[in-house]
Formats: C-alpha cells, structure tokens, sequence
C-alpha cells in the first residue's frame, strides 16, 4: 500500500543526474566512433601516431571528444595493442 | 523519443544493439537517475568520484551491451554494474585514505528502496506528461508552489490539488487499479 506521504519520499529518492554528466553518457558512441577513426588513422600514419601517443587528451579534444579518463585510458591500450 | 520513452525496456537494448544513436539518449534517460542514486546514496559517493562512476558504468552498459543475456533484465544489470564499479572505487579510496568508514551493511537497504523508487518511477512514465511534469517538478527537483505556478502559468491554488490528483493516479497504478494511460511501456 502507497500513502502519498511514502509515494513522495520514494519520488525524492531519484533526483536528476546533472545534466553535464547526462550529455557526455549520451555523447558516448560519437565519441567511441572518433576513438575508432584515432586508432585507425594512428595505424596507417606513423607520424599522427606519434602526435597521439605523445597527447592522448590532446588528441581526443582535437577530435571534439571530452578526454574522459576511461576513454583515454581505452585509446592508450588501443595504440599499445595495434 | 516520446516514442522511444514509451519502449519496454528490451526494446529501448535492442534499439541500442542496433547502433540507434537516440535509442542510447533515451537509455541514459531512463537509467541515470537511477545509477546517480546508487552512487550517492547507496555508496555514498560524491564529486569526482560520482561522475567517473556514472561515466564509467555507461560506458561499460555501452560497451558491454552484447554480453546482457536477457534484455529485459537490463535494470538488475545496470545495477549490478554500479555496485561494482562503486565498490572498487570505494576500495581504492580506503587505500589511499586507510581510515575511511567501511561500507555498511545499510548499503543493503538503501539498495533495496532504490529499487522501489525506480518501480514507482516506471509508473510515473504511464501516468499523462501533465502528472509526470508536475510530480517530478514538485517531488525531484523540489520546486516550489510558486515556481511550478510560474513555470507552468497556473493559479497557485491548483497546484496542490493537481499534485494529490496526479499522486492518486500513481497510486492507482502501482496497486493496479487503473491501467496506466497511453504511452505505458507494459
């Protein structure tokens, strides 16, 4: 049985996530396209390779991608393996 | 994504599986709230720590959405997901700080309630957008009566009434007595 009282606690219990934080979740598969096209573009031009290698963040937000930490670290095992 | 808020949610994964681009806005919407609240509330977790959790368990449902085995099953697996990621980053934060509190077992309930709140969220989804606009301005974002009155343009002596209205509604619902409007996801 739901009370209003109970109802309202329950809806306070789920406040919006900011909206900042939203944006870069929803940003996620453009962003793991240009991670694709790095990694790809690093494999064919060992010179773009080396500017990647020597600024993974810089790379990214060249690319109009947030340089978020998993994304990074992600890029760099990427280039480690190809 | 009216159209996509109103997928079950092995439809909203399928969509996603597919590469639909807007199928993912709308399954951020709907689990956000959801992942925030296990961070913050369940773990405890704030600031930094809260978003590298948040973007970290999206990027893993992303990346991992392959491997769910039951798509309708997708909420136990994002919480599931979250848990993980908060406890490691929990552990690590007791690593560098050896004194920190330890994770209580009232992680268990709070856990538990969110799980309720998430149902009652669902609910609130079939109800019409005027009740979810107004629930969730009043309850979520802990709007005033003034400010809704504004925002909406309505007298402030109907705000009160509209709220017990709508929250008769959602009630009715979650104890089955009313089937939810058009744009339910059941």
């Amino acid at each position: 049985m739901y009370d209003e009282e109970r109802l309202g606690v329950l809806l306070r219990l789920l406040p919006p996530a900011p909206a900042g934080w939203m944006r870069a979740a929803q940003e996620l598969p453009a962003a793991r396209r240009t991670l694709d096209e790095i990694v790809a573009r690093a494999e064919a031009d060992l010179e773009f390779r080396r500017a990647v290698v020597a600024d993974l963040e810089a790379a990214l937000e060249q690319e109009g991608v947030e340089p978020a930490p998993g994304l990074v670290d992600e890029l760099r095992e990427r280039l480690d393996s190809s | 994504m009216a159209e996509l808020s109103s997928l079950t949610d092995a439809g909203l994964v399928q969509r996603c599986r597919a590469g639909d681009d807007e199928a993912w806005n709308a399954l951020v919407e709907r689990f956000s709230r959801y992942v925030y609240a296990i961070s913050t509330q369940g773990f405890r977790l704030s600031g930094p720590d809260a978003e590298d959790v948040f973007q970290e368990v999206f990027t893993r449902v992303y990346t991992r959405l392959h491997t769910l085995r039951n798509d309708a099953a997708i909420r136990p697996w994002i919480a599931q997901l979250t848990r993980r990621v908060c406890i490691d980053t929990v552990a690590a934060r007791k690593r560098e700080q050896p004194t920190g509190e330890p994770i209580g077992e009232e992680v268990e309930d709070v856990l538990q309630e969110l799980d309720e709140a998430f149902a009652v969220r669902e609910a609130l989804a079939g109800l019409p957008d005027h009740c979810q606009e107004m629930l969730d301005r009043f309850f979520t974002r802990d709007e005033s009566y003034r400010t809704i009155s504004s925002e909406l343009d309505l007298p402030m002596g109907t705000i009160a009434s509209r709220i017990a209205r709508c929250l008769t509604r959602l009630r009715d619902t979650l104890e089955g007595r009313s089937s939810p409007s058009e744009g339910s996801r059941e």
